[in-house]
């Protein structure tokens, strides 16, 4: 009953629509619309809850109070957030270009939002079933590049140019090995929808032990890859370089006040949680209950939990780690995640071809861990600066 | 419906291929490109081919224009912006679009396929990654990889040239 309860209460109302008596073409409309805005609308409320949830996370492991004095517990925080954001000035440089300044929040937020589209929420809950899913995520993320270059240049501020370059050049980077390794996942499956991707999961070793991505030798290196690269993307700490306001004021966002600067905020959390959701779905079986007899619990309850679970790791290591330096960034995109993506290729062929057995596991596990080291190893080593030439300076 | 779709798409399609060049503003115009190639991908999604149109935003609308951006950024763009007008240029231009637009006209009218409707479609859709996979991968197996290899060529053209000239 609960499980099918959103489906149902879709339903129910657009059998209320058709006895009112109106024509096929506009229920369908409204139908498409009803799924849109719902789906919207769940994310925008997790993103309300998880600022002030993160905000307390962080005072927790900071050991500080946090906010606390809006609403029970500091809850109604988001809300006094937002009437703050909505009343402030909102400037817009004389030297900026208008129409460009306007163009590049509505254009962060858009994709953001579109790629929800497809994530399987629940085992009836998807929707927009394409057979094409996986690259629909990469296609429409591809175009939030072109909000942080629009965001970086109608400033018209050598801070904010600074800082998108920065922020494009950390994003096509991470873009590689994040994409590489969800094919790994694309191809063990055997297609790009999702849905089917988590239904290739779909059962349990001696009937107990979940057979989820993540727990296959090439799925462990392919999840690490993913959710690291996952981390970068969307520009969280300890990658949030692009916006590093101890040396860029705040990079792309610096010319942004007021709502169009809220607007890139829920753009960054909701494509935060469409991320997590994306690593749910691929490496931790979507909606899946992690041991068989909690399959009573509905499944989009299991896939949610799920993403908030991602999503709280996220903060947590915000929380713990420092920023990282832009070159150690870029050279650890090129130099460690890509060749760790692809060896992890080549491990999914050794389990895939050698039958899907403990033996072939064993093989594949063994071939990561040494990949893992040799890839790793030049970044133990003590780093000593050499002589640099330039080319144009001097 | 599906007609309605064709023909807001490919209206917005050639506005925004005429801003392209109309546009004095090269990121103006770059931005025209991706719209242009968004709704280009929204005339492959109403004929059911899915798995063209995303790649068309993947590759055009992503890869590619974000690589052109990045370069606009580097440059500096106010001699673009206060560049006027050269007449006979304008005309010579004129005059070459006059003749391609002819050819392109005179080679699709003789077409026999043009003036066939193509059969609907069965069932919805088809799996048209698994088709492309099966065309690509076996029919055309040898063509790809040397296309790859071009690639590959170029792609260590460009290293070698950039190390050489850093040393």
């Amino acid at each position: 009953m609960i499980e099918e309860l959103p489906t149902r209460l879709y339903a129910w109302f657009l059998q209320l629509l058709q006895k009112i008596g109106l024509p096929s073409i506009i229920v369908d409309i409204v139908g498409a619309f009803l799924i849109a805005i719902s789906t919207c609308a769940v994310f925008l409320a997790l993103f309300a809850l998880t600022s002030v949830l993160e905000r307390k996370i962080l005072a927790r492991v900071q050991n500080r109070l946090g906010p606390n004095r809006v609403g029970p517990f500091g809850l109604l925080q988001p809300v006094a957030d937002g009437i703050k954001m909505l009343i402030k000035e909102d400037i817009i440089p004389h030297n900026a270009d208008k129409i460009l300044h306007f163009l590049a929040p509505v254009l962060a937020l858009i994709p953001s939002l579109l790629v929800l589209a497809i994530l399987p929420y629940g085992s009836n809950l998807v929707p927009v079933n394409l057979n094409s899913g996986l690259l629909y995520y990469f296609a429409i993320s591809a175009i939030a590049e072109i909000a942080i270059f629009l965001a970086g240049w109608a400033g018209n501020n050598k801070y904010s140019v600074l800082g998108a370059m920065r922020a494009i050049a950390q994003i096509l980077s991470y873009e590689l090995p994040l994409a590489t390794s969800a094919l790994c996942v694309a191809l063990a499956a055997g297609s790009l929808s999702l849905p089917q991707i988590v239904q290739s999961q779909n059962n349990y070793l001696l009937g107990l032990f979940p057979n989820w991505f993540l727990f296959t030798p090439w799925g462990l290196a392919a999840g690490l890859v993913f959710f690291i690269a996952a981390l970068a993307e969307t520009n969280r700490s300890p990658f949030d370089l692009p916006e590093g306001e101890s040396e860029l004021v705040a990079g792309h966002l610096t010319e942004y006040s007021g709502f169009k600067y809220a607007t890139f905020f829920i753009a960054e959390y909701v494509g935060m949680f469409a991320i997590c959701a994306l690593f749910v779905t691929l490496f931790l079986g979507g909606w899946l209950p992690p041991l068989p007899f909690l399959a009573f619990i509905p499944s989009w309850i299991w896939f949610f939990a799920k993403v908030c679970f991602i999503a709280f790791v996220m903060i947590w290591i915000r929380a713990t780690l420092p920023r990282m330096r832009i070159d150690h960034l870029l050279s650890f995109a090129w130099k460690f995640l890509l060749p760790l993506a692809f060896s992890a290729f080549f491990a999914l062929l050794l389990w895939h071809y050698l039958g899907r057995n403990i033996l072939s596991s064993l093989l594949s596990f063994a071939f990561i861990v040494a990949a893992y080291f040799a890839l790793g190893y030049p970044f133990t080593q003590r780093y000593s600066p050499r002589k640099r030439t330039y080319l144009f300076s001097e | 419906m599906q007609l309605a779709i064709f023909w807001i798409f490919s209206v917005l399609m050639l506005l925004f291929a005429g801003l392209v060049v109309v546009m004095r503003n090269p990121v103006a115009s770059a931005l025209s490109l991706v719209m242009c190639f968004i709704c280009l991908a929204g005339l492959y999604f109403t004929l059911d081919a899915f798995f063209i149109g995303i790649i068309q935003i993947l590759v055009y609308a992503g890869a590619v224009m974000v690589l052109f951006l990045f370069i606009i950024m580097l440059l500096n763009l106010k001699e673009e912006v206060a560049r006027r007008l050269k007449l006979s240029a304008f005309f010579g231009g004129g005059l070459v679009l006059c003749g391609f637009v002819y050819a392109m006209v005179k080679a699709v009218i003789n077409l026999p396929e043009v003036w066939q409707t193509a059969p609907k479609l069965e069932t919805g859709g088809i799996s048209d990654v698994a088709r492309i996979g099966f065309k690509l991968f076996e029919t055309y197996n040898m063509p790809l990889q040397i296309v790859g290899v071009i690639l590959l060529v170029a792609t260590i053209g460009v290293v070698f040239l950039s190390s050489r000239q850093l040393r």
